[in-house]
């Protein structure tokens, strides 16, 4: 429970702020940035929260901004942070992006919105979508004046009465993410496949939807024998409009979804996963002069896949110079923001593999501080389509409405690096790789 | 001249309030606007109170909620101009429109003027039985904020009971908003003092909860959840019941309705027996929580930190979950602090090979702090795992052999640690160590060595060169240092009594006579006192066997842990503190404040400082210290040396080192070994390492020595020393 939340610029100054209870003055918000640099200077970490005074700060960042909250109770810090950062996500659906000027341009809204989303501290609605229906720049111009969207009340709050579409259709992506870690001496020290099912829905009226997964344990509870493969998903989360309980009895995955966009759940397993996209390099390091790089990729995928537009990051030092690159295929870019290079390879076939050279200019001089070189990892960016690493496969998508319309779903799948995909596969050339213990 | 132009702002108030007294309708509203922007950026509009007000009877919803965000802001300045605003306020809780309704009702709960409160309670009571559930909900909330100014009014009123069968209301958004309401309530009341339950969770209400759970909002189920966590009840079969309710909670894609679930769970589970059903709950928990680490770094790192409490209290929850804790190379240093210590929480004997290349690897990473940590994971590691110490004495070595001067800082810190953990294990490693004696520029660093060298002091030929360094610069070390180098000697000289009678001297001799800290002074006397009546007794006392270290489980006290996890996912889960000791609140009964102070004694004792790193400078000279320490009691020297002494005492030593014995069997103990054979011989195996052998310069073990040598030992130092004492008294 917040008593006050606040944007603030990156000097500390709030742009916009709301107060919800009276119990910690707004002078506070002034106070927050002073004490985050006195935590700085000290060495100590600034973490999310930190409490002074008898107040407590929560706080997390976005772009150039700080979005702050303000508490004087034990309150429920979990969902004080989470509320800020669907506070950001609904006024990036609102304005596109959150900075600065964004606000100062629509700070009327704003306050519309944190009147709306927060009251006496406790979250209220937070879905954009029912917002946007009676929140809006240009209320005033309506005719008709607008009332509460029934489904801000709800049982189901997420979808409102009366939506019509001409041609019912349902799109389903099944997006898996693959995250991984590769040491030095080449194994997978970590693996896990973050798994996301999205929707797109254009159905009329309020359809009941009743989605069927190869899910062994649904399988399994059930008593049937699945054709073909079956995964084990470690941990499933919802959108708010599956049936929870429903769920947890027999597994079955039923709801009535949202008008439109929407990520009706996500999934992880942490099955070991071999690197789709393998990558090492060899480094050659004449301390003083230059620094040689051999990159090789290799696509460890079935032949007939292939990845798009694979980005392979390697990092340089940071006082690299003069680049020149030779690649067997793709193009290499010198991204100095980023201490790396970056090979774009648009497609990479499966079982293919190519080589690339880069060669650096090294500064003469260094200074003291850098005998310890930053050791990033090697990183990569790619999509895979038509492919899920974990087998994943929608058995069926039943979609009943009471009008008794007929509705077309469509799937895909496709596989992408997640956001942490990192091998720390570049080698000095001649030292062994490091031999786990 | 200045009297002529009249101040810019003062010029755009008196545009604004023409421009809000118009007669076009669009230009008022651009003015109240402007008024609201000017408000934004914390200029002072509050002047232009009255001709605002004058607009705020529209049909324009926009304006309309202008207007209220104005009054909201100005209505405690103005407390006898909002009275103007009452007659528009409760004509619009009338008004045909929901929205507006709803509007008026919130709005005026915010105002905050003493004068509008009486005007608040009819409308209020209508609102709470409105037709559209908007609105109930809205309401249901409004009490709380009317108990906040005025509970009197409240209780007058009727409005508890109103909500107490609002609980019951067929929507359940108005349900969870009424819940929240009523534990607000029931908050200020405890605050205030109040003894009686205002919100009494039957177990009537606790089925109408656990049928609004499933329905409502994902803010509406944490407030349900955390009133279900204040549902009290022996009854094995309900807490059973509301665990299995509770559980399918865990699929929610909101963090914080997944971490109020585990809170549910963790509070009810205490009151279930049937193992298979906790180890059920167990084990349906650990995705989940898992899982929370894909979110957004700042509620992973509130994830993380409830995890380290859920941790302590079932080390089994995430037994095979260690790697995905593993840091990833962008997370910010704040998870990654965390990730560290959740690691070596699960550090296992199948698990550490993989959490050891791991922490090398992020021992020679940037962030020098980070590294730092790392390295003392090491430590920790070593210090938990026996089997695995040798593995982690050897990354250690490596680490060494980088050169960079704060890894070897912080490696050689944790070293002391694996020392005291292991005695006379790995005394291979000590010339490296050695080596490294010039690179050392930190306070903790030099201690740790030093303390290494003396405890060593017999197997280490050139002990008296390496500490005569530091004699010769004491009084330019610092405090820890010194204390340090001071024991060193005095062990040196218990162990090689032969060449080292002069740097005893001088060192004793520096310490009394030219050193600015009572504490150094005072060990100083101890020790030239102790070594001139009894040598024997020194060496019983300064020599002694010291009791082993381990990692503790916790870091805080069992009762503490209990009451957290009581609260898991709020802010005094997060701090590990309790809520007494960041919410400022002044009405803390005394019976509270004793409890709280043994809680927070236990904290800082056994918990953050000597057990999770047993390496931070203080109490690395607390475990030090123990020779010091045991004077007192044993021998009861006279003089002002001794008594400053007794400060610290032998039960915080004890603490520390996790055994809960009466001291004074320790003590006994000792003594008792000491009349027999003072030099316990150090076991005489060369070194356990194999690649690590005293080669070259380095120096060899010493043959053990035998007490006679001691005894015969005619010490000049003894005479010296008492005439300087008799001197002194």
């Amino acid at each position: 429970m917040a008593s006050l939340i606040a944007i603030l610029d990156l000097k500390g100054k709030p742009l916009i702020q709301r107060s919800y209870r009276d119990d910690v003055p707004s002078s506070y918000i002034e106070r927050f940035l002073p004490i985050v640099l006195e935590l700085e200077e000290d060495g100590a970490q600034v973490t999310p929260c930190f409490t002074r005074e008898g107040v407590n700060y929560l706080h997390i960042r976005h772009s150039n901004l700080y979005l702050l909250a303000l508490s004087k109770r034990n309150s429920n810090a979990a969902e004080i942070i989470l509320f800020l950062h669907r506070l950001v996500s609904v006024l990036i659906e609102y304005f596109k992006e959150l900075e600065e000027e964004s606000i100062r341009d629509n700070f009327v809204i704003i306050y519309e919105l944190l009147d709306e989303m927060m009251d006496f501290g406790y979250p209220q609605t937070t879905e954009s979508k029912i917002l946007q229906e009676y929140i809006t720049q240009e209320s005033y111009k309506l005719e008709v004046q607008v009332r509460p969207p029934i489904a801000v009340t709800n049982a189901v709050s997420w979808r409102s009465e009366g939506i019509r579409y001409r041609k019912n259709e349902v799109f389903l992506d099944v997006i898996e993410s693959v995250n991984l870690l590769v040491n030095s001496t080449g194994n997978v020290v970590r693996s896990e496949i973050l798994g996301a099912i999205k929707m797109k829905c254009y159905l009329s009226g309020m359809p009941e939807l009743r989605l069927g997964l190869n899910d062994k344990v649904m399988f399994e509870t059930t008593g049937r024998t699945a054709r073909g493969k079956a995964i084990e998903m470690e941990d499933v989360k919802f959108h708010q409009c599956v049936r929870l309980s429903r769920f947890e009895n027999d597994r079955t995955i039923s709801f009535i979804p949202p008008d439109g966009e929407f990520e009706l759940m996500s999934y992880r397993l942490s099955t070991p996963v071999k690197p789709l996209v393998w990558v090492e390099a060899a480094v050659e390091h004449h301390k003083g002069s230059r620094v040689e790089y051999m990159v090789k990729v290799k696509a460890q995928f079935k032949r007939r896949s292939t990845a798009n537009n694979v980005e392979i990051y390697v990092p340089v030092p940071d006082d690299a110079d003069t680049p020149k690159f030779r690649a067997s295929t793709g193009a290499v870019q010198y991204a100095p923001d980023k201490s790396a290079f970056v090979w774009k390879i648009k497609q990479l076939g499966g079982g293919r593999e190519f080589l690339m050279r880069a060669h650096f200019g090294l500064p003469s001089v260094r200074g003291e501080h850098d005998s310890m070189d930053k050791r990033a990892p090697i990183t990569v960016k790619f999509e895979i389509p038509y492919f899920t690493v974990s087998g994943i496969q929608v058995r069926y998508l039943k979609i009943v409405e009471k009008s008794g319309y007929q509705a077309l779903p469509w799937v895909r799948y496709i596989t992408q690096n997640g956001d942490d995909y990192s091998l720390r596969t570049a080698l000095e050339k001649g030292s062994a790789p490091i031999v786990p213990m | 001249m200045s009297g002529f132009r009249a101040p810019p702002r003062k010029g755009e108030n008196y545009e604004l309030s023409a421009d809000l007294n118009s007669e076009y309708r669009e230009k008022r509203k651009d003015a109240i606007k402007k008024v609201i922007a000017n408000m934004t950026v914390q200029k002072d509009v509050s002047g232009l109170f009255p001709d605002v007000l004058k607009n705020m009877q529209t049909d324009d919803l926009e304006q309309k909620k202008l207007v209220y965000l104005y009054l909201m802001n100005y209505a405690k300045t103005q407390p006898e101009l909002v009275i103007l605003a009452v007659n528009t306020f409760v004509k619009d809780t009338d008004d045909s429109n929901p929205l507006v309704r709803a509007l008026a009702i919130r709005t005026m709960g915010m105002l905050r003027a003493e004068k509008i409160l009486d005007y608040i309670c009819d409308p209020l009571t209508k609102c709470l039985r409105d037709d559209n559930p908007y609105v109930r909900k809205t309401a249901a909330l409004c009490v709380a904020k009317l108990y906040d100014l005025k509970p009197e009014l409240v209780i007058e009123n009727g409005f508890l009971e109103t909500l107490q069968d609002m609980i019951a209301d067929s929507n359940p958004m108005v349900v969870a908003n009424t819940v929240a309401a009523l534990s607000d309530i029931h908050a200020a009341a405890v605050t205030a003092g109040s003894s009686s339950d205002t919100f009494h969770i039957t177990s009537t209400i606790l089925n109408k909860l656990l049928v609004a759970l499933n329905e409502c909002s994902e803010w509406g189920r944490v407030e349900i959840l955390s009133a279900l966590s204040r549902y009290e009840t022996t009854d094995e079969r309900e807490s059973e019941h509301i665990c299995e309710r509770v559980v399918p909670q865990f699929q929610h894609a909101n963090a914080s309705v997944v971490l109020a679930a585990v809170k549910v769970i963790m509070i009810h589970m205490r009151h279930v027996k049937s193992e298979n059903l906790t180890k059920q709950m167990i084990r349906k928990m650990a995705p989940p929580l898992v899982t929370l680490l894909s979110n957004p770094p700042e509620v992973q790192w509130v994830a993380l930190r409830n995890i380290n409490l859920l941790l302590q209290k079932r080390p089994d929850l995430l037994q095979n979950e260690m790697r995905v804790f593993f840091c990833k190379y962008n997370d910010p240093l704040y998870v990654k602090v965390e990730k560290l210590d959740i690691m070596v929480r699960l550090a296992g004997d199948s698990n550490v090979d993989a959490l050891l290349s791991e922490l090398k690897e992020y021992a020679s990473e940037v962030d020098v702090d980070f590294v730092r940590r790392s390295i003392k994971a090491i430590g920790q590691t070593a210090i938990k795992i026996d089997a695995a110490a040798e593995r982690c004495v050897n990354v250690l070595l490596e680490l060494i052999g980088t050169r960079v001067s704060y890894v070897v800082q912080e490696a050689v810190v944790v070293m002391k640690d694996i020392f005291r953990k292991y005695p006379s294990t790995y005394e291979g490693v000590i010339p490296t160590l050695c080596a490294n004696l010039e690179e050392l520029d930190e306070p903790e660093a030099k201690a740790s060595l030093i303390w290494i060298i003396g405890e060593y002091a017999r197997k280490i030929d050139n002990a008296d060169e390496l500490l005569g360094i530091f004699v010769d610069s004491f009084t330019e070390e610092s405090y820890p240092v010194q204390l340090q180098t001071l024991t060193a000697v005095v062990k040196l000289f218990l162990q090689k009594p032969d060449g080292s009678q002069g740097l005893v001297q001088r060192v004793l001799n520096t310490a009394t006579k030219d050193c600015d800290s009572p504490d150094v002074r005072d060990r100083a006397y101890i020790y030239w006192r102790l070594l001139s009546t009894d040598p024997g007794a020194a060496k019983a006392v300064v020599l002694a066997h010291r009791p082993p270290i381990s990692l503790p489980r916790t870091t805080v006290s069992p009762q503490l842990l209990e009451e957290l996890l009581g609260e898991i996912s709020s802010l005094a889960s997060v701090y590990h503190k309790p809520e007494e000791t960041f919410v400022g609140r002044g009405r803390i009964g005394i019976d509270t404040v004793q409890r709280k102070g043994v809680d927070l004694a236990d904290d800082r004792a056994a918990a953050q400082k000597a057990l999770q790193t047993v390496a931070i400078g203080q109490q690395a000279e607390n475990l030090l210290d123990f020779d010091a320490d045991d004077v007192e009691d044993g021998q009861q020297p006279s003089g002002l040396a001794a008594t400053t002494m007794l400060t610290s005492t032998p039960a915080a030593a004890n603490l520390l080192s996790g055994t809960s014995s009466n001291p004074l069997d320790d003590l006994v103990s000792i003594f008792g070994n000491a009349s027999l054979s003072a030099p316990t011989a150090q076991p005489q195996s060369a070194a356990p390492l194999g690649g690590f052998g005293f080669g070259g310069g380095a120096p060899s073990p010493m043959p053990p020595q035998t007490p006679s040598v001691l005894q015969a030992t005619p010490t000049p130092t003894q005479q010296s020393g008492q005439e300087d004492l008799l001197g002194l008294f």
